[in-house]
């Protein structure tokens, strides 16, 4: 491949849905990430960008409208992702949002997100509210179930009414070096989803290497993922900084490259408001404030919200918050 | 802006720390003297200390006169016997002790730099006075180990220190701590610009109950720092800052034998290979170049970016440069603070325009500087080449100039192509070529895959013009220590009366005229002038060659071109210096001989001569393969590597006692290390040198490794110590003649050392058979590996 030189990056207005393209092994050997550079850059984020008093209530504001508010528990009932659903209708008290003077501004998450045992429910619980249902897919965690059963699971999920669908890819194919192999389920496996969007769930913390994470990423988009996302939650190590660091380059890159713009799902382990505010310096510093929206970015946690109700509520009363005062997710 | 519009815009608005403490310390203190024997003197000649951020006047700063400088000499010296007989652990308490006082006063000390400096607030709370503290910590255990570590060694004394304002309080700890482990006193000048970091650590050491005396701060412009370099009751000066102002104090030190450290400018390349983490590479630029204004010695200022990938790496890098934020320094959320005063903005954007007009392709990235204040908009200059003075100097200013290679040779030969030497980085993922390239760059330190990373038990120091000594790490320990024995030298006996011409040549045997050896061939003299030896008694023994400038740099020619000397294998060269010795020991009698014969030294001290110099060749050879490096402990996940490298080409002056001992052993240390030597025979007796060209020729020596001329032993030393092309300088002889060639080493700054009329013992192992000369013929280079997948 010849790598083009990066053009002005400028937010399209009508988001283009991701067609997919060939498998590019020649870009693909020329993905290199250095873990100790990713790991500086990660590292000093945090102190390079702060937001502050009403910048703080806005971007935190913004931050709920990212969560893909989750649950994923192997003890979830209907009652629970009801009760979820609920509090994605209702995310902040209607007080709080009137103090700040946000009471227009729509604030609720950028998806509920459940098993597909609990689609139906979700969808039902969340009608007229515009909030589209994610379902984990694709023998999530593991992703090790036979093929088509697999394929079933998305097609039924979107059956079931999910508008998104979080699959997640066989581990052992990064690891193996099967690129081919990996670029082909995913191809898969979108082509299953139709028009439902398809978040890739890489499970970098099993990838072993920041490379390997940034090739997976690049495999997966090849192939048409609208989302990389990190992990399922259910790995030992989930989102962090570097390893976001390493897949925001790679949807930047293929964003010159191909002009099609892939969202970032970081998830698993994000649950306070000062993580949230870090992860969307990391994205406004490392993509443009343009991507900070749902269709391009999205937190997979559920105690985030309370931490950052607890936050806001602190900025319109001055008094630190309680966390059993919030509504329970 | 209301929310409404911040959660659509997402702007970071304002995160301005709280400078209300450090204010409140200001008008507290408000009108400062300096800190002299333990206690702060009233002001007086008082300047302003101004905050580059806003112009406003932070506090009064007294300006440091001779009689204060005299009495902070003095006050130093008293404290000196208490301070240095203390035991190590005594000195470690205290150390500790300031260490956990800077600490607990680290926000103070962060505030008070930005206010003073204008650096942001991020990197003086989270790089300046962490690395500050850490370096009071590491040292306090050099306190403690010193005797165990550095055996036989001795403080200087009283240490005259000269700090700059890029780096107030951490240059200040670089000096202050490795000098009182060592068990000096000190007297530190800061920065006229920025002295009230250093004022609140004086108010530090007095919570720490440090002896009085121990610490002296004078405040004050240039005049000060003279002050300190020129008075006599001053052991050491340690310096950091300017090139110019280095050999200004390089040439009033000359001769005095105090001791000396420079860390001065630099150019520092900035290599990415197309095989590195582009985005990575670039952001490690922003720590290179971006950090605290672009006023960073070390400041990796001339990218050299592979060819291949250039047109994309500039294009992100312009990309990089946009997101950049300048703007208050107290602001939490900038990048790029104040420059340190109207003058240096002056300075840098005179350079700037200049630049363009050259032709070379500025670019800043859009949006607005603070309406007031001394800021400058990150620069990039692209379309340069190494002849513009853009790429030459040092700019000391946030801005980038960036050119090609197409190849490793060409990345080494443009990194180098410069006066200076401090710092590289190298950006590859590929170890092999890193580590290839890694030892030809001429620098002091080398960051691969990062860059400006520091620590206290990493040595930190320059090659070439960006000085000599190191700061940090077991390196930087002996930057402030003596040899015992060397404290104890005295003069040299009056020289015993040349023996004037008293007989014309007598033919006893073929006609003797010493030629010059050069570049591994004996050749006549370019003067076509010789001149008579004699023996002891008066008696003309021969003719040497009357070498000349010429000469000389036909010799430094010679040697530079058998650089590659120092690329052979530490084993390949112990062989030769064996072989060597070996074959001079197969002619020790005619070796005796002749020193009988020129210096009329008893046979047995003649033979016993001879002896040491095959003694000596054997040490030497032992050494080639055991003098070596280390591997520190920075508080991350890397390599840090102490590499000892030669200095390059060393020029060497052999003195009129021990003709054959001093320069064998002289040139023994040299090429062991891997340098190659130009050599100047005793003026008097030259002829020990003059028939060891043989030994040199039987004994697969490379040509140009060594180099040997006779003559005026001072004139052809004063060229060599002017020759740019030497790296370092030997010289026996008188102090006025020391004084001499130190003064005249100013040029290219190479390293000197000279015997400043004092008896050192040659035949001595202690002096002169090991380390002292070893660290004397070699630099080293501290090389940081990061790793991790």
């Amino acid at each position: 491949m010849s790598l083009k030189v990066v053009g002005e990056n400028s937010s399209q207005e009508n988001h283009k849905r991701n067609p997919g393209f060939a498998l590019d092994m020649d870009w693909l050997d020329n993905v290199v990430m250095n873990r100790s550079a990713l790991e500086r850059r990660a590292g000093s984020i945090g102190a390079r960008r702060t937001v502050k008093k009403q910048h703080q209530a806005a971007w935190l504001l913004k931050a709920i409208t990212l969560i893909d508010l989750t649950t994923l528990n192997s003890d979830d009932t209907d009652g629970r992702v009801r009760r979820l659903c609920a509090k994605a209708k209702n995310p902040v008290r209607a007080e709080i949002l009137t103090e700040l003077g946000a009471q227009d501004l729509d604030i609720k998450p950028g998806a509920v997100c459940v098993y597909h045992h609990f689609v139906s429910t979700a969808v039902e619980a969340l009608e007229g509210s515009n909030i589209p249902v994610a379902a984990v897919s694709t023998g999530f965690p593991h992703g090790l179930s036979p093929l088509e059963t697999r394929l079933l699971e998305i097609e039924a999920s979107v059956k079931a009414g999910a508008k998104e669908i979080d699959i997640v890819i066989e581990r052992g194919q990064v690891l193996s070096g099967d690129w081919q192999g990996l670029y082909e389920q995913m191809k898969a496996f979108r082509a299953a989803c139709g028009a439902a969007h398809m978040k890739t769930i890489l499970g970098t913390g099993e990838l072993a290497t920041q490379t390997n994470v940034a090739k997976a990423s690049l495999v997966c988009m090849l192939a048409g993922a609208d989302f990389i996302k990190t992990s399922t939650g259910k790995e030992k190590v989930n989102a962090n900084l570097q390893t976001s660091l390493s897949m925001l380059r790679m949807i930047r890159w293929f964003y010159e490259e191909t002009g099609i713009e892939i969202g970032y799902k970081p998830a698993g382990g994000i649950s306070t408001a000062k993580d949230a505010l870090t992860y969307m310096a990391l994205v406004k510093e490392e993509m443009g404030a343009n991507w900070l929206t749902a269709h391009l970015f999205r937190f997979g946690a559920s105690s985030l919200l309370t931490d950052i109700e607890r936050q806001l509520e602190h900025q319109v009363t001055g008094r630190y918050a309680a966390d059993y005062r919030q509504p329970l997710v | 802006m209301n929310i409404k519009d911040i959660f659509e815009n997402l702007d970071y608005g304002k995160a301005p720390e709280d400078a209300k403490f450090a204010y409140e310390w200001i008008k507290e203190n408000g009108n400062f003297g300096h800190f002299i024997d333990g206690q702060f003197t009233k002001a007086k000649n008082t300047y302003a200390s101004i905050n580059p951020a806003t112009g406003d006047e932070l506090a009064k700063i007294s300006d440091g006169t001779k009689a204060d400088v005299d009495s902070a000499v003095k006050a130093a010296r008293k404290a000196f016997s208490g301070w240095s007989k203390l035991s190590g652990f005594g000195r470690a308490k205290y150390l500790y002790a300031i260490a956990r006082l800077l600490q607990k006063n680290a926000r103070l000390f962060a505030v008070l730099e930005s206010l003073d400096n204008g650096k942001p607030i991020r990197e003086s709370r989270d790089a300046d006075i962490p690395l500050a503290i850490r370096h009071f910590y590491h040292h306090a255990g050099w306190a403690q180990h010193l005797e165990a570590e550095l055996p036989n060694h001795t403080p200087y004394g009283v240490c005259g220190q000269i700090i700059p304002w890029n780096f107030p309080l951490l240059m200040l700890s670089w000096k202050i701590a490795p000098a009182l482990a060592a068990g000096n006193c000190v007297v530190l000048k800061p920065a006229e610009a920025t002295s009230l970091s250093a004022l609140l650590f004086a108010q530090i050491c007095q919570k720490a109950g440090l002896p009085k005396g121990v610490v002296n701060i004078v405040t004050g412009h240039g005049a000060t720092g003279a002050a300190i370099v020129e008075h006599d009751d001053v052991d050491k000066i340690a310096f950091t800052g300017s090139t110019n102002v280095g050999k200004i104090i390089r040439e009033t030190t000359a001769g005095t034998g105090k001791g000396l450290s420079l860390e001065l400018g630099g150019k520092s390349p900035y290599i990415v290979f197309e095989d590195a983490d582009i985005d990575s590479a670039v952001e490690g630029l922003v720590d290179a170049i971006w950090f605290n204004q672009g006023e960073v010695c070390c400041a990796g200022s001339r990218l050299l970016v592979q060819e291949g990938i250039e047109q994309r790496f500039i294009e992100k890098l312009k990309a990089r440069m946009g997101k950049l934020v300048v703007g208050d320094p107290l602001d939490k959320s900038i990048d790029i603070g104040a420059m340190i005063d109207q003058t240096e903005v002056a300075r840098v954007n005179e350079i700037i325009s200049e630049g363009e007009k050259s032709g070379a392709e500025l670019y800043q990235p859009k949006g607005n500087l603070p309406n007031q204040g001394c800021f400058i908009k990150p620069t990039l200059f692209t379309n340069v080449s190494p002849a513009n003075s853009l790429v030459q100097n040092e700019i000391f200013g946030p801005v980038l100039v960036a050119m090609s290679f197409r190849n490793p040779d060409e990345a080494v030969a443009l990194a180098n192509n410069s006066s200076f030497g401090l710092a590289a980085s190298v950006w590859s993922e590929n170890l092999n070529l890193a580590l290839d390239i890694v030892p030809r760059l001429k620098a002091g330190v080398v960051w691969v895959n990062c860059a400006t990373q520091f620590d206290a038990s990493v040595g930190f120091g320059g090659y070439k013009e960006s000085g000599f000594g190191r700061e940090g790490g077991k390196e930087g320990m002996k930057a402030y220590l003596k040899r015992n024995w060397e404290k104890r030298l005295k003069p040299v006996l009056a020289a015993k009366e040349q023996p004037k011409l008293t007989k014309t040549h007598e033919i006893s045997s073929i006609d003797h005229s010493a030629k010059n050896y050069i570049g591994g061939k004996q050749v006549r003299g370019d003067s076509g002038y010789s001149y008579p030896v004699l023996n002891a008694n008066g008696a003309e023994i021969g003719q040497a060659s009357d070498g000349n400038r010429k000469d000389i740099r036909n010799a430094v020619e010679a040697a530079s071109k058998a650089l590659g000397w120092a690329d052979k294998t530490a084993h390949l060269r112990a062989q030769i210096l064996y072989y060597l010795g070996e074959n001079l020991d197969y002619r020790k009698q005619e070796f005796a001989e002749r020193i009988r014969q020129t210096t009329g030294a008893s046979a047995i001290k003649a033979s016993k001569e001879v002896d040491k110099s095959i003694e000596r060749l054997f040490a030497f050879a032992g050494m080639a393969d055991k003098y070596d490096g280390a591997v520190h402990n920075p508080p991350m996940r890397a390599i840090a590597m102490a590499m000892v490298e030669p200095l390059g080409v060393i020029g060497i002056s052999a003195p009129d006692d021990n003709v054959l001992l001093a320069p064998i052993t002289m040139m023994a240390v040299a090429i062991s290390m891997g340098n190659v030597a130009v050599l100047i025979a005793s003026n008097n007796h030259p002829f020990s040198m003059s028939d060891f060209y043989q030994i040199i020729e039987t004994s697969d020596v490379p040509a140009g490794v060594i180099n040997i001329i006779s003559g005026n032993n001072l004139t052809l030393s004063k060229i060599l110590a002017e020759h740019d092309r030497v790296d370092g300088l030997w010289f026996a002889g008188s102090k006025d003649e020391s004084a001499i060639i130190e003064a005249a080493s100013i040029g290219n700054l190479k390293q000197t050392w000279t015997t400043r009329g004092l008896a050192y013992d040659w035949s001595n192992n202690e002096q002169m058979g090991g380390n002292y000369l070893l660290e004397r013929a070699t630099q080293i280079k501290n090389i940081w590996i990061p790793y991790g997948v």
